[in-house]
């Protein structure tokens, strides 16, 4: 994208934390937007093939918005060169996004609970004291409103179906990935300066708010979380722990890149 | 397309630069639905010419991954250039965010001959639970059922209708 530089005043003390942020989301999007884009070819019904291959479509033009800003704003690299040179422990998504796709009822989860996440999170940055990221993030919104359309039709559809199979294992997948779900909400570095300027919430408001919607989505679907007290969120991410799935993704995702990365595409 | 730099000088009123360059841009189509003009569209959000004769277009993607962006906006260049500018800067702008009520009249017409169901008009928020009854592009009746929320490019859904028993798609609400 050929965004014009109009640079945007950013308190000194506020770089640091803003970078942590929006690499936190450009990277939790390109991972999960690459995980995603497995499915093509291989959904269970060609509806969920395209599915999938969509989200992951737009997931990847998230991902370029928040590498865009990082590049225009805050001195990163070109986001190409950002995304696809860094070293594993220099990325921090979280561990939720680095799992592989497994079944499709770990995918589906997964894409529940990311984008209930990802659908707040832009609720509330659409209102930032940081002008560039509250334009992109309206713009992000009416998006991600279309992925939860679509989490919510067949989350329901499989929490209410007759086959008891299917509804176990919903069930048990929402089980195993919930403390790796919490993990979305890891604290951020400098999160409380943020907050006081308007710019972005600490997590833990929006993993609040996150609880209350989830609830609110399973509401009827015979579907349900876990106890979130008794579940230990999965940490490390943002901070460059990661688990032995995203360095074989890195490899996969940048094989074509690291042939000639100054090609022009 | 004219080449309006070509033209005689003085020989009729000449148009403001301004709308000669909207004129040419009419006639940039959007790749994905070859008969709809980026203008129609309403991706165009500001066209700019300096005194000394460069050119700034403004435009805003339909959606942030669309893979057709880095064409249109080539193509863009390419429309005003041929008026005779050489100085043509086409920009991203997110300051104005796309939505499908910024589609024109024109333009809807143009996605329904196309064989579209063309976005319903929504008040900032479209309720995605008309998708289920969206009315079909060939026979115009309701009786339609969703499919899916996504289709082959990122601007479309997937449709079923139960009178004409033809499946369609819908330029999507956003």
């Amino acid at each position: 994208m050929n965004i014009p530089h109009k640079s945007f005043p950013i308190d000194d003390a506020h770089r640091e934390p803003l970078r942590h942020l929006l690499t936190a989301l450009a990277d939790d999007h390109l991972i999960l937007g690459h995980r995603h884009s497995e499915w093509t070819g291989l959904g269970p019904i060609l509806e969920e093939d395209i599915a999938f291959s969509s989200i992951a479509q737009d997931q990847m033009g998230h991902a370029l918005g928040f590498y865009s800003l990082l590049h225009e704003h805050l001195d990163a690299p070109d986001p190409d060169i950002h995304a696809f040179t860094r070293q594993e422990t220099d990325f921090s998504c979280c561990q939720l996004v680095e799992w592989p796709i497994g079944d499709y009822d770990f995918s589906l989860t997964r894409h529940l609970f990311f984008d209930l996440a990802a659908g707040l999170r832009m609720e509330t940055l659409s209102l930032s004291n940081f002008k560039p990221l509250a334009q992109l993030a309206t713009k992000i919104r009416g998006e991600v409103k279309y992925h939860m359309f679509h989490a919510k039709t067949m989350v329901s559809q499989l929490g209410k179906s007759s086959d008891e199979t299917a509804r176990a294992r919903m069930q048990t997948a929402i089980n195993r990935q919930f403390g790796l779900a919490l993990g979305m909400f890891e604290p951020r570095v400098g999160e409380q300066l943020l907050d006081e300027a308007n710019i972005a919430p600490i997590e833990s408001k929006w993993r609040d708010r996150w609880l209350e919607a989830l609830n609110a989505v399973l509401d009827g679907t015979g579907l349900h979380i876990p106890d979130p007290e008794r579940i230990e969120p999965v940490y490390g991410g943002r901070r460059g722990y990661h688990t032995e799935y995203l360095q074989p993704l890195l490899n996969e995702m940048t094989e074509v890149f690291r042939l000639d990365p100054q090609a022009e595409w | 397309m004219v080449n309006l730099a070509q033209e005689p000088q003085g020989v009729a009123p000449k148009a403001p630069p301004v709308d000669a360059i909207w004129e040419a841009l009419r006639q940039v189509m959007d790749p994905e639905i070859p008969v709809l003009s980026v203008v129609d569209l309403g991706i165009i959000t500001g066209v700019e010419v300096s005194p000394d004769q460069s050119v700034i277009v403004r435009m805003t993607p339909t959606f942030a991954g669309c893979p057709a962006i880095r064409l249109m906006e080539k193509q863009v260049g390419e429309a005003v250039e041929q008026l005779g500018y050489t100085q043509v800067q086409v920009e991203t702008d997110f300051s104005v965010t796309w939505n499908s009520n910024r589609i024109s009249d024109h333009g809807r017409e143009i996605i329904r001959h196309f064989g579209l169901a063309p976005p319903p008009k929504h008040n900032g928020e479209p309720d995605l639970d008309r998708l289920k009854h969206t009315e079909c592009p060939y026979c115009a009746s309701a009786n339609t059922t969703l499919k899916t929320p996504f289709g082959p490019t990122l601007c479309r859904s997937m449709h079923y209708c139960f009178d004409c028993l033809q499946a369609f798609e819908q330029f999507k609400p956003v």
